[in-house]
């Protein structure tokens, strides 16, 4: 591909070591994706129980109505 | 122009109102969130060189100074929403500025943990108790007690209320953290983005900067909307307009 020749690393040993702070750079976007996911994750957990629970109480008041 | 500024704080006011507006606009922001923050990560893990003092750790700068940065604007919205909150009564900017804050603890969290990972290599130490590292972690602890007290009374107004004096109060330490790197002797580099002087980067490692951080706040906006949303149908709930949405939900 043409981007190739924009590669700082040689090699993927070389990208995924990261001179010696390979540790210390993988940890940190690591974290970042889990503090990512968690924080989209949460609101969609969220709205699915709010729904599933208003929806149920919907359905009983109705069949009390009746 | 004021007539117009006029309605649509009126508007914004009305959760309905936002409910189905911002289902059309989620999608707006999602794509352009996933793409500048994968263009970001990338460009700057893997095109851009690695430092000449610092070698490749401070390719952690693409996630900790858009952390950073958000986590202190999102306590400004936060402040904002909950001085709005206080002046006008209007229940949605409580409910945004509720909204905030577990997002903002979280990004304050996450400037913390990768300063302390970026500062071992670099500094030799994962912490050390000077003026900027200090005043982040106050603005973490901000951030919970804004969060304790919005759940903490038996009405929600008075909690939030709490939440929303407590969100000013701490206001105050937002140009605390900024200035921290000047007034103080600190371990911690000065400001590499600088708004009236060009900054101290070069153009190959500044490009995927601005990429995270327009990645990072269009995340964020896109987190606000999403729990915004949920608060709307919690405190709706009752209204015949959630009523029928839920149950055009359940007949599908």
């Amino acid at each position: 591909m043409f981007l190739d020749s924009y590669l700082f690393f040689d090699s993927f040993a070389d990208f995924l070591a990261m001179g010696k702070h390979g540790f210390y750079v993988w940890l940190c976007y690591g974290i970042t994706a889990l503090v990512i996911l968690a924080n989209v994750v949460a609101p969609i957990r969220q709205r699915k129980k709010l729904i599933d629970q208003q929806t149920r109480l919907q359905r009983r008041e109705k069949k009390n109505a009746s | 122009m004021w007539e117009a500024l006029k309605r649509l704080y009126h508007r914004m006011g009305s959760p309905k109102w936002f409910y189905e507006i911002s289902a059309k606009w989620l999608p707006w922001f999602v794509v352009p969130t996933v793409g500048f923050l994968l263009v970001g990560t990338i460009w700057g893990l893997a095109f851009t060189p690695a430092d000449y003092q610092q070698g490749n750790s401070f390719r952690i700068i693409y996630i900790h100074v858009p952390a950073a940065l958000l986590a202190q604007s999102a306590y400004a919205m936060m402040a904002i929403a909950g001085a709005v909150f206080l002046i006008w009564r209007m229940k949605m900017a409580a409910w945004v500025a509720a909204s905030i804050a577990p997002i903002g603890a979280s990004f304050c969290f996450l400037a913390l943990i990768t300063g302390a990972i970026w500062g071992k290599p670099t500094w030799g130490t994962w912490w050390v108790w000077d003026a900027r590292l200090t005043s982040m972690l106050l603005l973490l602890f901000l951030y919970f007690g804004v969060m304790a007290l919005q759940k903490a009374m038996d009405s929600e107004e008075s909690a939030a209320k709490a939440g929303a004096i407590l969100s000013l109060v701490g206001l105050v330490n937002i140009p605390i953290i900024k200035y921290s790197v000047e007034w103080w002797n600190t371990l911690h580099q000065p400001a590499t983005l600088k708004f009236t002087e060009e900054s101290t980067m070069a153009m190959e490692m500044l490009i995927p900067l601005l990429i995270m951080i327009a990645g990072f706040y269009l995340l964020f906006a896109v987190l606000v909307f999403m729990r915004t949303r949920n608060q709307v149908l919690w405190h709706e709930r009752k209204k015949n307009w959630v009523k029928q949405y839920m149950q055009s939900r359940a007949d599908k």
